[in-house]
């Protein structure tokens, strides 16, 4: 009952708290792409875009921060048997977090926000980009940690039954985990996906406004061609990362195609009506690509749930090794599905932008497509996470600690029940707010005035700092 | 479980402890004029200034809390499990108050509303005000003594944190914290709220000093579970010394050298951390039964994990601390009200279309 709660806590909150990480890494990416544009070029159409972006950024950045410190402190709260066995290894990457990526991100962001006007346009350009790099590095990080949960390396395990943990061997082995670069460059290039998704969202409904058309073009085009780009790469290194999971959990692999018998040549089924069991209903299949898929061949062998859960047993013991089979093939497909219709929309709109100078060309229909499109990057993120995290189930870290062994053992039911109910509160009043704030900034448009004084103080009197907040 | 004092583990308690002081020297000020904005100010635009004073750094201030937990699960995970496990429902409380606190600066200016900004500015005052008290009340129950399981995870409850001395404690943290804040504010910013900054100063300090002492003598007097490896005259002088650094910055703050005041109230919150972790070396939580206390060797990990952090603490805090002194320094100036803005106007139905508060160069908030 307790592990049950503090999952349905942990899920919660993280999925809640990556709705605005890859929205903050993306954004920040393409803001700092747009003021150095506007820094290179003098132009102020880039100036005024940095600027309505950049609030968009700073309403999702605040979100992302603080629903960020909740996730570190649940380790300890929620799962102290977890940080006890894992802290060796899993705790480092968090500090370096911190010390190495927060620390840059949120100081520069504070001088961007409040430097406009006191630095040299080179200063406050690059604060905006070490901003960015911090978000990047963070991400980084953390997926350091994840992906040792994964694919645990560089380690052995010391001690028995409750004293049981992982001790580090070799820190370098961590760094270079194979899983991790291949989550990292998933992840981020992503995130950029989510970020330039949203600019060209918001950008094709300013156009549809009527509000300063040209300019809105520009960023749409900027949008489009980062997503297109940004999302053939995704699918690159979700293609590596599908080849990994492959040899590194052949059950989540397994899991996320809901394939029983081990097989060559495999089928990719694209959906299935009725259950997942082996006798649905109506199913669509693509022939072959499943194994291409696994093992890049034509006639690879694919392990399936049947035999991986027989090679769990004889590895592990008994007990059932299988995850939630709808959840780990719905959210594989949502997530590539959503990543295909994001290809063909980026390449869409731009293609039919392609006239070069004009506005951006699209029928009134493409614009509103465009603008229910933001959605589709939030919605793939969420599902390739909740697949990746729970199709790692019943492990919390794969192969070593089953996740009914990590809970806090000290934590009662109704302690968990109480903060479950008040996180769900707090973060869906927050979350309407959000909404809404950002609904009311993104309307405001560029504004009316395109010559903004210099900042406040007579000329020749040094710049002040100006009440923001 | 004992091991040898000079070691890697020592390090890295002492790191701990400096992260923390770096948390409370800085986000101590930002607690304080978070509470002060509301306190103190008399209008939206002496609120917005006391925002503004603390704009460009509270939330790399916050970092430092995030670098320290981090930290603490690295190197002791027996400690971050058995704290964080064990103040469950106080460290929820911190975080919705550090939640609401960290949103409303950006959500505050958003619309134009009286409500709405009352609305936040209560949500930044009691966010800062909820943290100030409890980790006082969580470091005092560090020193005082907590049941322990063999295991070394807390067994006592949300009744076993709220002891007489930990409330005292959690108090000292709270005046100590505004009397910071304040001090912050009379050096920061001009005018009337400069002055009600000062003000308040002049007599929080004071009162800090004394409940910092008070709650380290009550300590040292009821400490029945053994004291650490050092004498328990340091701690008393450091614990003494915070408060003489407080009542000397109350008396500078009166005498208008309120930078060199807050430089003293900075060194006084160094005093009282370095109170709380020399008491406790080289114990981390101290137990009352029936388990041992958590110590820095049986808390921590392996050396191997030490030696790779010590090694990029040795390399990147000094970085850090370049660059977040060099934003320091950028935003060195004292905040004034905006010309057009004369003393206690009444608060302004739209103070943003008030003159001189809504100009073009409003970096990316012109939205």
């Amino acid at each position: 009952m307790n592990v049950l709660l503090d999952r349905w806590q942990f899920g919660v909150t993280i999925v809640y708290h990556f709705l605005f990480v890859p929205l903050t890494i993306g954004l920040g990416f393409l803001v700092a792409i747009m003021q150095v544009q506007a820094y290179r070029t003098r132009d102020e159409t880039w100036d005024r875009l940095t600027r309505f972006f950049g609030t968009l950024f700073l309403i999702n950045f605040a979100m992302g921060v603080v629903t960020g410190i909740v996730q570190e402190f649940q380790f300890g709260m929620n799962w102290s048997n977890y940080s006890v066995f894992v802290g060796n290894i899993f705790g480092a990457p968090l500090a370096f977090e911190g010390l190495l990526a927060f620390f840059l991100e949120s100081t520069f962001i504070g001088v961007w926000i409040f430097g406009r006007n006191l630095l040299s346009p080179l200063v406050h350009t690059l604060s905006i980009c070490l901003a960015s790099l911090g978000s990047i590095v963070s991400a980084f990080f953390i997926l350091t940690a994840n992906a040792w949960m994964q694919h645990p390396v560089g380690y052995r395990t010391v001690g028995h039954g409750a004293g049981r943990k992982a001790v580090l061997t070799d820190f370098w082995a961590v760094l270079r985990n194979s899983t991790l670069w291949a989550e990292f460059s998933h992840t981020v290039l992503a995130a950029f996906v989510t970020g330039a998704m949203f600019i060209l969202g918001v950008s094709a409904w300013q156009i549809l406004r009527g509000r300063n058309a040209a300019a809105f073009t520009r960023a749409a085009r900027l949008g489009a061609v980062v997503a297109l780009i940004c999302v053939v790469l995704v699918i690159v290194t979700g293609d590596l990362q599908a080849r990994l999971m492959d040899t590194q959990q052949p059950m989540k692999m397994a899991a996320a195609e809901a394939v029983y018998k081990t097989q060559s040549g495999a089928s990719f089924s694209l959906l299935t009506i009725g259950n997942l069991s082996g006798q649905p209903i109506f199913q669509i299949r693509i022939p072959h690509l499943l194994s291409l898929i696994a093992t890049l061949s034509w006639n690879g062998r694919v392990t399936g749930v049947t035999g991986a859960q027989a090679a769990e047993v004889a590895r592990y013991g008994p007990g059932s090794y299988v995850p939630v089979l709808w959840v780990t093939y719905w959210g594989f497909r949502i997530m590539v599905g959503l990543g295909f219709l994001i290809l063909v929309m980026s390449a869409w709109a731009l293609w039919r932008s392609r006239r070069g100078g004009k506005p951006f060309e699209l029928g009134r229909w493409t614009l509103w497509v465009l603008v229910a499109c933001i959605a589709s990057p939030f919605l793939a993120n969420t599902a390739g996470w909740i697949f990746t995290e729970m199709g790692r189930q019943p492990w919390i870290v794969y192969g070593l600690l089953k996740t009914v062994q990590a809970e806090s053992p000290t934590v009662s039911v109704a302690d968990v029940a109480f903060t479950l109910g008040g996180f769900a509160l707090l973060y869906t009043v927050l979350g309407v707010t959000d909404v809404i704030l950002m609904y009311l900034s993104a309307r405001h448009g560029l504004g009316e005035d395109p010559h903004p004084p210099d900042g406040p103080g007579a000329p020749g009197e040094a710049p002040a700092q100006e009440l923001i907040y | 479980m004992s091991g040898p004092v000079a070691s890697l583990n020592t390090v890295w308690f002492a790191l701990i402890g400096v992260l923390w002081t770096g948390y409370f020297v800085l986000e101590g000020f930002d607690f304080g004029v978070g509470m002060l904005s509301l306190a103190i100010g008399r209008d939206d635009t002496d609120r917005r200034m006391a925002r503004s004073a603390i704009g460009p750094w509270w939330d790399g201030n916050e970092v430092w809390l995030i670098v320290a937990g981090g930290a603490t699960f690295a190197a002791f995970p027996l400690w971050y499990a058995s704290m964080f496990s064990g103040f469950y429902l106080p460290l929820f409380i911190i975080l919705a108050a550090l939640i609401i606190r960290g949103v409303s600066f950006e959500f505050r200016g958003k619309r134009d509303s009286a409500r709405w900004k009352a609305g936040w500015d209560w949500a930044l005052a009691v966010g800062s005000l909820v943290p100030a008290f409890a980790w006082g009340v969580a470091f005092t129950d560090l020193m005082r003594g907590l049941r322990l399981s063999p295991a070394g995870l807390y067994l006592g409850g949300l009744s076993g944190l709220v002891a007489p001395v930990a409330i005292v404690g959690g108090l000292a943290s709270l005046t100590l914290f505004l009397a910071h804040g304040a001090t912050f504010l009379s050096f920061k910013t001009s005018g009337p709220l400069a002055g009600r900054a000062r003000a308040t100063a002049m007599w929080m300090s004071p009162l800090a000093a004394l409940l910092v002492v008070g709650t380290a003598a009550w300590l040292s007097a009821g400490g029945s579970h053994g004291p650490g490896y050092l004498p328990a005259a340091i701690p008393i002088a450091l614990a003494a010394g915070c408060g003489l650094a407080f009542v000397i910055a109350a008396m500078l703050v009166w005498a208008h050298w309120e930078g060199a005041a807050f430089g003293l109230s900075a060194l006084g919150i160094v005093a009282a951390v370095g109170a709380i972790f020399t008491t406790l070396f080289p114990r981390v939580m101290v137990s009352s039964g029936p388990g041992p206390s958590l110590t820095i060797w049986n808390a921590a990990s392996a050396d191997k994990t030490l030696i790779v952090m010590t090694v990029v603490a040795a390399i990147f805090v000094p970085v850090v601390l370049a660059y977040q002194g060099w934003s320091y320094w950028v935003f060195r100036q004292r905040l004034a009200r905006p010309p057009g803005q004369p003393a206690y106007v009444p608060a302004p139905l739209r103070p943003h279309s008030a003159p001189g508060l809504h100009r073009g160069g409003r970096g990316a908030r012109s939205g």
